[in-house]
């Protein structure tokens, strides 16, 4: 037990990793970062449209695509496998649909069937092709955003711009963010009022595929780093913490990317600290945020409702709890 | 205990004649193999790794089988997926407990841990605005990310047995030793105890929770024991099928054995056989190959059952349904083509018994092409017989008679909506085009008295009546229009 935690130095977790390679620890804080700020801008809509386990899903069925891009096209190109998860994620979504609407099986169980039958055919095939498939079931899992500084830089016109891997999940942030702007009004109305929305002439079929595409081009894009089931907590754990603490989408969206980056930073410290996973590490950090926006959060925290309870008469605690739904 | 015994006897006489390390005997290591000798190894039952194998696959199919019914019923099925990534940590502190795989620890840490899981979704649900899947899908990634910091940080100890530890996550039939599968009996007996005793109880909150409750049922207690089984259930499957599957196993075989059947004692038998079935397709399966994990083989053949019953299912199956439409579709066509032919014989005074395939065509604003096939099938239906070279239709008996009764339905109804339902006569055309090819006898019957054997429809025109319908021919020789029981209105 003893050897399991080791000693906690402050100079080895929280200075070495920024003096001894400085090079490694900002890519790999740098990618962190990106992941989670792109997973949780995403997440957010999916938390407003209560998809939250469909993101789940999605993650988990985009395997038997990556691994068959694989195989077709025997490397690892971003075009193949962006490709394969992209039908491999909308296979889901219309297996889920076909379950649900052609028996008198409900959708949550629709959901579970159809991703893990799915991610048990990308396991077979990953563990068959073992050695012709340059994924493994650790990758899977824990992802590789240790091995991120490893990659080849992108260079543009002489200037490095730094391993390739990030600077494609730099790109795919900013498109996110890109698109959340052009679109943000129809989103914005077609999550909170699906009639409004199919009154102002919003097509709301489209904008749910077009956030499942988003959600599988995020999803696939994040894959190496974090693996197939780590992703959902980045999904939603930024959205959630955000939600707790503010009630209006553009305060959340900003509260979103700063707890991005903050369980990026911390978590890397956690695994050099604890040398593990450096993935599930900022995971754990975040979950960790959670718990302090749910303890001490202005407006709904624990604590604040505890002290309110006590000081405040009953009318209005009832008033102040069916304030605005977030 | 006896198993047991002629288990080792088994094992002690395996090793002996085969004269290997037993290491060498776990099936999941052999490297060089054929596929045919591993099937045959596997059918043989010679190596006590594939008894335990096949024994333990099966017994918790049969437990996730008999739990996963209640899942699936209660609509809890994301809560079955939030329970089954979030045992990991507890698998960790269970394997840290001694440093060694115990399945007694492994099994006391993953269930503790499960039920915090389940504490904290129900402390956030109650006490932040957040959804429930939000909360779900919370706890389920951070108890993962836990779980998976533990494994990583165990990977890099230096001490302690790690064999087999890698093996949770996707699971590994051949993993299961003697020790685990005693585990797995006891707990599947426990289920099944408990289920026979609880049953009523079960049954009641599952299906209509304010009646459980309006008759002083701890509905709270039973919603906890029922995890607890459930917490039991995907920890005893955590070896065979890993943590990632583990939910499908609670909701593939269950959710199967609900297309099948309406009544949930045979839902749970039928769940209880689709998983082991699953299991002891997956536990095959994954033996044929060195290294290949036996969860996702599981859960295929879980899947596979789910896909048969989807498909063939006799009452709810996608095929049978398309069957039951595709037969009302043809019946409806065939119908609505006697009543194009009661319309001609109608429009010329029933002067004359054949009806020409032109005639039919025009009235059907058809091709003669179409209309000939219609004819056909007629044919093939005894409706109608075909003369001159197919041109000229007469009607059997029979085709006269469901020509009358279609057309008596349609006129029938027409009045009916008009009279008593107040609606214009211009209205009331299409809603009689449908209801016309599904009203019964007795319907029908009734309506008629209730319009008093009413002879003209809405739009003047006269509705057969019973007795034109039994007289089998078309009134052709009658001079007066066909007549109700009584010719009063």
């Amino acid at each position: 037990m003893n050897s399991l935690i080791p000693p906690f130095k402050l100079h080895d977790v929280f200075v070495a990793p920024w003096t001894g390679q400085f090079d490694n620890t900002l890519w790999i804080t740098l990618m962190g970062f990106l992941v989670t700020a792109a997973c949780g801008l995403v997440g957010n809509y999916l938390i407003l449209r209560r998809m939250a386990l469909v993101g789940d899903a999605i993650s988990h069925s985009i395997l038997p695509g990556i691994a068959i891009a694989f195989l077709l096209s025997n490397s690892r190109g971003t075009t193949p496998m962006f490709l394969g998860a992209l039908a491999a994620g909308m296979a889901a979504t219309i297996i889920i649909e076909i379950i649900h609407k052609k028996s008198r099986v409900k959708q949550d169980s629709a959901i579970g069937i159809a991703f893990t039958s799915l991610f048990a055919i990308g396991v077979i095939l990953i563990s068959l092709y073992a050695s012709r498939v340059d994924l493994d079931q650790e990758c899977v899992l824990y992802g590789e955003i240790a091995f991120v500084p490893l990659d080849p830089p992108v260079e543009i016109g002489g200037v490095s711009l730094g391993p390739e891997p990030v600077v494609r999940m730099a790109v795919v942030t900013l498109v996110v963010i890109g698109l959340i702007a052009l679109f943000y009004k129809e989103l914005l109305v077609s999550s909170f009022d699906p009639a409004l929305a199919f009154s102002l002439g919003i097509n709301s079929t489209v904008m749910h595929y077009s956030l499942m595409c988003v959600l599988s081009a995020v999803v696939v894009s994040t894959f190496e780093s974090v693996g197939a089931i780590l992703v959902i907590a980045m999904l939603i754990l930024p959205g959630a913490t955000a939600s707790l603490l503010w009630h209006r989408l553009p305060g959340i969206m900003c509260l979103t990317v700063l707890h991005a980056a903050f369980s990026a930073v911390l978590g890397l410290h956690l695994a050099t600290w604890l040398d593990c996973s450096v993935a599930a590490a900022m995971v754990v950090m975040g979950a960790v945020l959670f718990g302090l926006a749910w303890l001490f959060g202005p407006r709904q925290g624990m604590l604040q409702r505890w002290f309110r309870r006590k000081h405040e008469p009953p009318p209005e605690l009832a008033l102040e709890q069916s304030g605005p739904a977030v | 205990m006896n198993a047991r015994h002629k288990a080792s006897v088994f094992a002690f006489l395996f090793l002996c004649t085969a004269a290997l390390p037993a290491a060498a005997a776990r099936i999941g290591e052999l490297s060089e193999t054929s596929i045919s000798s591993q099937a045959f190894r596997f059918f043989t039952f010679q190596d006590p790794t594939v008894r335990y194998a096949l024994i333990g696959t099966m017994l918790l199919g049969i437990t996730c089988g008999l739990l996963g019914s209640f899942v699936v019923v209660r609509k809890m099925a994301l809560v079955g997926d939030m329970l089954s990534h979030a045992v990991l940590p507890g698998v960790a502190i269970g394997f840290l407990w001694n440093m060694s795989k115990d399945p007694l620890a492994i099994f006391i840490g993953a269930t503790i841990v499960g039920l915090i899981s389940t504490g904290v979704v129900n402390i956030l649900r109650q006490t932040t605005r957040l959804k429930e899947d939000t909360v779900l899908g919370l706890v389920l990634g951070t108890f993962f990310a836990v779980g998976l910091c533990l494994f990583s940080m165990i990977q890099h100890l230096q001490t302690g047995n790690k064999s087999g530890l890698d093996k949770f996550f996707f699971g590994q039939a051949a993993a299961i030793s003697s020790d685990d599968l005693r585990f797995m009996t006891v707990i599947a007996i426990i289920a099944i105890i408990a289920i026979v005793l609880f049953y009523k109880e079960f049954l009641v909150t599952s299906f209509d929770a304010d009646f459980a409750r309006a008759s002083g049922l701890p509905t709270q207690v039973i919603h906890y024991g029922l995890m607890l089984l459930v917490a039991f259930a995907v920890v005893i499957a955590l070896q065979a099928v890993g943590v990632v599957l583990v939910s499908a196993m609670l909701i593939t075989p269950a959710a199967a054995a609900y297309l099948l059947t309406d009544r949930m004692h045979r839902m749970l038998w039928l769940a209880a056989v689709f998983g082991m079935l699953a299991g002891a397709a997956g536990a095959f399966f994954s033996f044929l190959g060195p290294g290949l994990p036996t969860g996702p083989f599981i859960v295929l053949g879980a899947t596979s059952v789910f896909a048969l019953a989807f498909l063939f299912g006799p009452r709810h199956g996608v095929i049978v349904r398309w069957l039951k439409q595709r037969s009302r579709s043809h019946r409806v066509q065939r119908e609505n083509t006697l009543k194009s032919i009661y319309h001609v014989l109608e429009h010329r005074e029933f002067k004359g018994e054949g009806v020409s395939l032109r005639e039919l065509a025009e009235r059907r604003h058809e091709t003669v092409e179409d209309a000939k096939a219609q004819a056909d099938t007629l044919r093939r239906h005894d409706l109608a017989t075909l003369h001159e070279e197919g041109n000229l239709i007469f009607l059997t008996p029979a085709g006269w008679q469901l020509a009358c009764s279609i057309v008596r339905n349609h006129r029938l109804w027409e009045l009916y909506l008009t009279n008593a339902a107040q609606i214009a006569a211009d209205h009331v055309h299409d809603d009689a085009e449908k209801i016309e090819h599904v009203l019964g006898e007795e319907v029908v019957r009734e309506i008629e008295r209730g319009l008093e054997y009413a002879n003209r429809d809405p739009h003047g025109r006269p509705i057969p009546s019973l007795a034109d319908v039994h007289r089998g021919t078309a009134p052709a020789y009658r001079s007066e229009e066909p007549a109700g029981y009584g010719g009063k209105m």
